[in-house]
């Protein structure tokens, strides 16, 4: 698998430098190239005593984000590359990725790109169902928002008058990595990634496919999208002697986003409908974000949200956003140093589970930025399917980047 | 044609001076400041931005910023942060309208993600600076009203109160350069207690096109908290023939990057 896996790439950057050559002859207009590094040291403190034998408290790690572009004909030809490398405590933390490598052309109402690129839709903030596009790097943040890069050709036609339609061709499926045994944030049993099948009998070569269509009209931007091919999420499935069947499903999710802006109003929705051969189900969150904005005159933004989850999977669906309601401020200072802070707590409506969670930034000097995040679970209810392997996992966060 | 235009309202403004309320004077000379600079139909240009605080210190932006002339409504514009590095591939996307409020999407390189915010907030610093995002905004005629305030030789002052009970000002005081396509030279700011806040001076000017003059410099001085912020504009092309799909969201989301 590996063997193809490299083939692959290379195959690629082949055809990739090909297009760029042609290109190069052609166009005799000058290219810009970047190259760009960010190095970050990061420490993870939980806490709490470990649940698990094997579990570590304090996780000191290194992470590195190199980056280069070259683009020519104005910037509507370009070759863009993000990779990313992770050594931490936790083995299964320690890994490496290629985010982004894609070859990119736009010319008049049409853009292609070929590659590993990251795509990202959806509206609101406290969950992201919509998005689907890419793979989870599960164990490099809670949230769920860092990405492994996904391999695609995509197309997007955009109109004036019509939106924009986007077609997705995924020839290959990313699974999704879980903590080694070290690690916290994990099951009493190591999940590992290459236990986990595939329905599909071309297991991560299923050919798959997605849809978007997006406009835009006065106060409102929606979305609507389709995908076909192997789930992002594993599915778990339990047989009579307790027994745990996991494996990624052939599922159809339709997606819709919508957001209304009405003068400090920002009006959210996102919802999905999934069906798999063993499993159909709807989900959606919806709410609203209230921005006071430059109150004290000094550029003091803060900004109120509250949007309520449902999930109709219940106790089987993977983040626990259930029926459950997310409360947060967003707090932008507006400062030479782009200081800003998110707080939140999302509040389980049956059961007694509260995860509370922080975010802070700050720009120091000119290259260097500092963050600040907490996450602690509070009182998680003994009959929560997933969290309740978590509860002991309340951690902060200290990281410091550095830009090159 | 416009030339002929142009002169038929310079005529009108100066030679009906007498016949004319304050008002109509005032939003005449708006509106041939506008009709000085119609037709430049698309630029690009390099901003430096350079934030002094009241103890001298300095800190440093670099953007890009992408326009696009619309005439039946207001212009189109895309911003893209080159600096500091951890918010390089910062962009924003706004379509200004003549009457209501802008529409403003923001792409998050991080993530990718392209989200739509509220414009809602006029008043607020632009990244830290002491420019307000609506100094910044395409400067169109209907968002104020006017009353013109006395002309010394080639410099004409006009006041203008700004139409939308959001703006951070009760009025400004514009200067126009007549004799030099109504370029403005200086603004005042008053804020809403209708006491001095920001002096905004243009130069380094240079005529672009033969017709379109742009300054180099912006300079905007706070007089209530003595910070400042410098604005540098180099690189100004006109030739780029940018079209409707360089503003797209698709094209914010290929500039940031």
């Amino acid at each position: 698998m590996k063997i193809k896996r490299v083939l692959f790439f290379s195959m690629f950057l082949l055809i990739v430098s090909g297009l760029h050559l042609s290109a190069q002859t052609k166009k005799k207009k000058k290219t810009v190239q970047e190259f760009e590094l960010e190095v970050e040291g990061e420490y993870r403190y939980f806490y709490k005593d470990a649940q698990f034998n094997g579990q570590k408290s304090q996780f000191p790690a290194l992470a590195f984000t190199p980056k280069y572009t070259v683009e020519w004909d104005k910037g509507r030809e370009s070759i863009n590359f993000t990779g990313f490398v992770r050594f931490d405590i936790d083995n299964k933390r320690s890994h490496w990725d290629v985010r982004e490598l894609y070859y990119q052309k736009a010319k008049g109402k049409w853009e292609l790109n070929i590659g590993l690129k990251k795509v990202y839709w959806g509206v609101t903030e406290s969950n992201h169902l919509v998005d689907i596009i890419n793979q989870t790097d599960q164990v490099e943040s809670f949230d769920g928002e860092e990405k492994l890069g996904q391999p695609m050709v995509q197309f997007t036609w955009s109109t004036e008058n019509f939106g924009s339609l986007d077609f997705f061709y995924l020839p290959y499926h990313r699974k999704r990595e879980f903590s080694g045994a070290k690690g916290r944030l994990r099951f009493p049993v190591l999940l590992e990634k290459e236990a986990i099948s595939y329905q599909s009998n071309a297991e991560e070569w299923r050919q798959d496919v997605a849809i978007r269509w997006s406009h835009y009209m006065g106060a409102f931007d929606v979305g609507v999208s389709h995908f076909y091919g192997n789930g992002r999420e594993p599915l778990f499935e339990f047989n009579q002697q307790g027994e745990i069947n996991a494996f990624y499903p052939v599922i159809n999710q339709t997606g819709v986003d919508l957001q209304v802006t009405h003068n400090a109003f920002l009006w959210k929705l996102e919802s999905i409908y999934r069906t798999a051969k063993t499993q159909d189900f709807f989900a959606i969150v919806a709410g609203v974000e209230y921005t006071f904005s430059n109150i004290d005159s000094n550029g003091l933004d803060i900004g109120v949200i509250g949007e309520y989850l449902y999930d109709e999977r219940d106790d089987l669906a993977l983040n626990s956003l259930q029926n459950d309601l997310f409360i947060g401020s967003r707090i932008a200072f507006n400062d030479t140093k782009d200081t800003s802070i998110l707080i939140g707590g999302i509040l389980d409506l049956e059961k007694t589970s509260k995860i509370f969670s922080i975010e802070a930034s700050r720009r120091i000097g000119t290259s260097w930025k500092a963050e600040i995040e907490a996450r602690i679970f509070n009182s998680i209810d003994n009959k929560e399917f997933i969290l309740t392997n978590f509860k002991e996992d309340s951690f902060v966060k200290f990281s410091i980047s550095k830009f090159f | 044609m416009k030339k002929i235009i142009l002169s038929f309202v310079a005529i009108a403004v100066f030679g009906s001076a007498f016949a004319q309320s304050p008002e109509e004077k005032g939003l005449e000379i708006a509106k041939a400041a506008e009709l000085a600079d119609i037709g430049f139909k698309s630029s690009t240009v390099n901003i430096k931005m350079t934030l002094k605080n009241k103890n001298g210190q300095t800190s440093e932006r670099l953007l890009t910023t992408k326009t696009f002339e619309l005439n039946e409504d207001g212009d189109k514009s895309l911003i893209v942060f080159n600096s500091p590095r951890d918010v390089k591939g910062t962009a924003t996307l706004t379509f200004t309208h003549k009457k209501g409020s802008d529409d403003q999407w923001l792409f998050l390189p991080s993530i990718k993600r392209v989200k739509r915010i509220s414009s809602n907030n006029k008043s607020g610093p632009f990244v830290g600076s002491e420019f307000a995002y609506e100094d910044l905004s395409s400067q169109e005629v209907e968002k104020y009203t006017y009353k013109f305030i006395e002309a010394k030789g080639n410099l004409i002052t006009v006041e203008q109160d700004p139409v939308d009970p959001k703006s951070g000002y009760t009025r400004r005081l514009v200067t126009y350069n007549k004799d030099k396509g109504y370029r403005m030279e200086k603004v005042e700011f008053y804020d809403r207690k209708n006491s001095l806040l920001k002096t905004l001076t243009y130069s380094e000017y240079k005529l672009y096109k033969n017709k379109f003059w742009r300054a180099g410099v912006f300079k905007m001085s706070n007089k209530q908290s003595n910070k400042q912020t410098t604005l540098e504009f180099t690189e100004y092309d006109f030739d780029a023939e940018l079209t409707e799909e360089d503003f797209s969201q698709t094209a914010l989301k290929r500039a940031g990057k």
